[in-house]
């Protein structure tokens, strides 16, 4: 455990990115092999399934160091992470039993894992054993860590990726490829992870996505609208389709294997000849027609994906592009002949459920200007603007792919509640909940978590802190006095909320220190926006 | 006021404008770079005064140099204000004393049990290490440090592994005074813009919080930056202000000093002002002491930059 600390250690202690690395590269050169393995899965957000509750760690903790429950919770909500609380906390009590020991980070791994069918008493055994033969606090802290959450230590996937590919020798999108997917870390060896032989057995792999910055400059900047692609920008989830060897697969980007949360798409493996890999959108949608996006929210927690579901929020697959076609990676090849390749995969799929994202002809950038106003007509957020030779890049690059986003709706609403963040936020008041007015009452109708700097969190936090309600507890109440601009991408009607709405995406866009609190929205104007908007 | 008694120099316990000061002998020159000249009274600790009829003395608070806890006494009912103040030890500010009394008001900056410090020397060492290995890869350090106590100990830190620290003009001010009233660590170098990029490169630097971030630090690149503050005790505040490295070195006491503290005075009744007022005044209720929460214009002396910044200015 001591090397993964260390690890972790130096990570934080730079900003820069290439030092970042270098602790990376290091760590991969000198560390077990196993817990090489184990350090890609966590860092890319593989955590093995967790055994032991948070709420029988808290117990444990508070029965450690002998302090009360209460107490402990004002550290958790202070520090903002309950693992680093109880390392903290635990450092601190000084109740070190027994020698120090040194376990390699993939035993510890694997005891949690073990534990899931022992006793209440065995896994707390374990636990205390864990906290008292850890020296340090920052191994205390990722023992804790192996349990309760993901790493956030700053090092993002491509960092690590970048890292593996100078110890490996392969190209970073190859890593980025086979790092990808599914495998399971408690079975593979770093080299199988890490070598072609792996990457072909493994027929399932996804490749890396890649993503669009949004437009930065005005949109003629980008010289003749005829060298560009011009697609609708779907408000759905961005997926992979993979036919190969006779299987489909159908990944998220955020890397998750959904092929079961959608049945519809089963048709597609006798639609699609093999080694095909497509890029799109799932929508719901009847065939071509999309639908509001908040119907896809009613099945997507779903476990079991039932026949009404499947009538009541259908889904469509708007194929924008093909990354292997006929068994070859394709990703190389400009983006036009990849658009022959797809239309022809697509018409000979003959299927409702897959179809192509249409292209988007306007004479000029003015023209497409005036359509961008309809998108939300179209349940889209804009337009994807793809530079017609352009290659199938990986990750978020600037250049040959932009989204050029409609502007948000917005509302002016008041903050009631605030609570303290976590991370880099920790010991701040960083996220609120906002109320509009209903006659002399305000309901609240949202929370919101970004959007404001620093600086301006700084000033919202003293005011929390002088006009709270409560002393004790996660939530303060606040003298309903500082309005803020609330944009959000999409507004739907909502069962579950008092206010009978729910927004997607929202955010503080402006602090409006120019308006009172009584010169805030209403809940008929909420309801309006729902009318017009959320239909 | 007519007459202000002045536990220490940090801008939230010693203010301009009042007709009077009392203060430790070592606080007057620091009120007098702060403040400028008024009618300065001065004590050394534990020395009698009478104002009013009520017994008044200064005792070490461990703070920073020149802090001192105020007793009063009147009609054998015996109050102490602790203003802010540290257990152990520094070498420099004076060891605190606890003090016994009836009523206690105490401070609660870090009134949490995660706030626990390792001891100083294991910090400094670790402060030295970074230096050392800084130097190691070319790099300039930069510490971190509130101009006013900070950063005499990083100053005393320092001392066993350079004769020359550069220092920024707030720190290079303040250290005047001290140099003055004795507490010479190591020769401080003022950065001027005559001071070239050649003369910084490898050196160690010390900086208020306020310079984090401002074209001031331009000159000193390559270097990274290590903060001095008990906030960085935990990960996320360390990520919250971009350092390379922070250092949990505080001038307060940790959780268990407060409360080592409190129960040596054997105050029947505690008031506890800025910070964590209600956790540890609800604590101390738990444990049969009496506590009540104060509410104070005091606090955020090492974390309110917009404080820091006008001390900048003075």
């Amino acid at each position: 455990m001591k090397a993964f600390a260390q690890l972790v250690d130096a990570l934080s202690a730079t900003t820069k990115t290439n030092e970042k690395i270098a602790a990376l590269e290091h760590y991969f050169l000198v560390a077990d092999d196993k817990d090489k393995v184990w350090v890609i899965a966590l860092f890319s957000g593989r955590r093995p399934k967790r055994t032991i509750s948070s709420t029988l760690l808290k117990d444990w903790c508070s029965e450690f160091c002998s302090i009360p429950l209460w107490l402990l919770n004002e550290c958790y909500h202070t520090a903002g992470d309950l693992s680093e609380t109880i390392a903290l906390l635990v450092e601190a009590s000084n109740t070190t039993i027994g020698i120090p020991q040194e376990h390699p980070l993939h035993f510890y791994i694997e005891q949690f894992v073990s534990l899931e069918k022992a006793t209440e008493e065995e896994k707390k055994n374990f636990m205390l054993r864990g906290w008292a033969q850890l020296e340090s606090t920052t191994e205390k802290f990722v023992f804790n860590k192996l349990l309760s959450g993901s790493f956030r230590i700053g090092v993002s996937q491509q960092l690590m990726v970048n890292a593996l590919a100078k110890v490996s020798g392969a190209a970073p999108s190859v890593v980025a490829h086979r790092i990808s997917g599914k495998w399971n870390p408690a079975t593979i060896s770093f080299n199988e992870l890490l070598s072609d032989e792996n990457n072909v057995a493994d027929i399932s792999k996804p490749y890396p996505f890649y993503l669009a910055y949004p437009l930065e400059d005005a949109v003629d900047t980008l010289g003749s609208i005829d060298d560009w692609q011009v697609e609708w920008k779907w408000d759905g989830i961005r997926g992979q389709v993979i036919k190969r060897n006779n299987n489909l697969f159908v990944w998220s980007r955020g890397e998750e294997l959904m092929t079961d949360k959608f049945p519809e798409y089963s048709l597609f493996q006798d639609a699609l000849p093999n080694g095909t890999v497509l890029d799109g959108e799932i929508i719901v949608a009847d065939g071509a027609t999309p639908l509001p996006f908040a119907l896809m929210q009613t099945r997507i927690g779903r476990k079991n994906i039932s026949k009404k579901i499947m009538e009541d929020s259908p889904v469509s697959f708007f194929a924008y592009d093909i990354l292997e076609y006929e068994g070859v990676d394709c990703r190389n090849i400009p983006l036009q002949q990849r658009r022959q390749q797809l239309e022809q995969i697509v018409a000979a799929a003959a299927t409702d459920k897959m179809q192509l994202s249409p292209l988007i002809q306007c004479a000029n950038w003015n023209e497409l200007a005036i359509l961008r106003q309809q998108s939300r007509e179209h349940y889209a957020e804009g337009f994807m603007l793809k530079r017609k030779n352009s290659m199938y890049q990986t990750g978020r690059k600037r250049g040959d792919w932009w989204k050029w986003k409609i502007e948000p709706l917005t509302i002016d609403a008041v903050m009631i509640y605030a609570q303290k963040g976590s991370g880099r936020r920790s010991n701040l008041y960083t996220d609120y909940t906002f109320a509009v007015r209903d006659a002399d009452k305000l309901v609240p109708f949202t929370k919101a978590y970004s959007g404001l700097t620093d600086k301006e969190f700084a000033q919202v936090d003293a005011f929390v802190k002088r006009n709270a309600i409560e002393k004790f507890g996660p939530v303060r109440t606040v003298k309903p006095e500082l309005v803020f601009e609330i944009a959000f991408e999409g507004i739907a009607a909502s069962k579950r909320h008092k206010s009978g709405v729910a927004l997607r995406f929202p955010r503080m866009s402006r602090w409006r220190q120019d308006k009172k609190a009584d010169e805030i929205n209403t809940l008929d104007d909420l309801k309006k926006m729902l009318e017009v908007y959320g239909k | 006021m007519d007459k202000a008694i002045i536990t220490h120099g940090h801008s939230d316990h010693a203010r301009a404008g009042s007709k009077k000061y009392l203060c430790h002998a070592l606080t007057k020159p620091i009120l007098q770079l702060r403040l400028g000249e008024g009618d300065y009274e001065t004590t050394e600790w534990d020395e009698t005064h009478f104002i009013d009829g009520v017994k008044v003395s200064l005792h070490p608070a461990g703070h920073i140099i020149g802090s001192s806890q105020v007793r009063v006494e009147y009609k054998g009912d015996v109050w102490v204000f602790s203003g802010d103040y540290k257990t152990e030890d520094d070498g420099i500010s004076g060891a605190y004393e606890p003090v016994k009394c009836n009523t206690f008001i105490t401070e609660s900056t870090f009134g949490l049990p995660i706030y626990k410090w390792k001891p100083q020397q294991q910090i400094y060492a670790a402060i030295q290490n970074w230096v050392l290995q800084n130097k190691q890869e070319d790099k300039t350090s930069v510490l971190f440090a509130y101009s006013l106590g900070k950063a005499q100990r990083v100053l005393d830190a320092l001392k066993d592994i350079t004769d020359t620290v550069y220092v920024h003009g707030a720190i290079f001010n303040m250290q005047q005074v001290m140099d003055a009233l004795g507490y010479k660590f190591v020769q401080v170098k003022r950065i001027t813009p005559e001071t070239t990029k050649q003369e910084l490169k490898n050196a160690i630097v010390i900086a208020p919080p306020s310079a984090d971030g401002t074209p001031w630090m331009k000159k000193l690149t390559p270097y990274r930056g290590g903060i001095c503050s008990g906030w960085m005790q935990v990960r996320g505040n360390q990520r919250r202000r971009n350092a390379d490295k922070g250092f949990a070195l505080s001038d307060h006491c940790d959780w268990d000093g407060l409360l080592n503290s409190v129960k040596a005075t054997g105050a029947e009744k505690v008031f506890v002002t800025h910070g964590f007022q209600a956790v540890f005044s609800k604590y101390l209720n738990e444990k049969g002491i009496a506590a009540e929460e104060v509410k104070t214009q005091y606090g955020n002396d090492e974390e309110d930059t917009a404080t820091e910044n006008k001390i900048e200015l003075l």
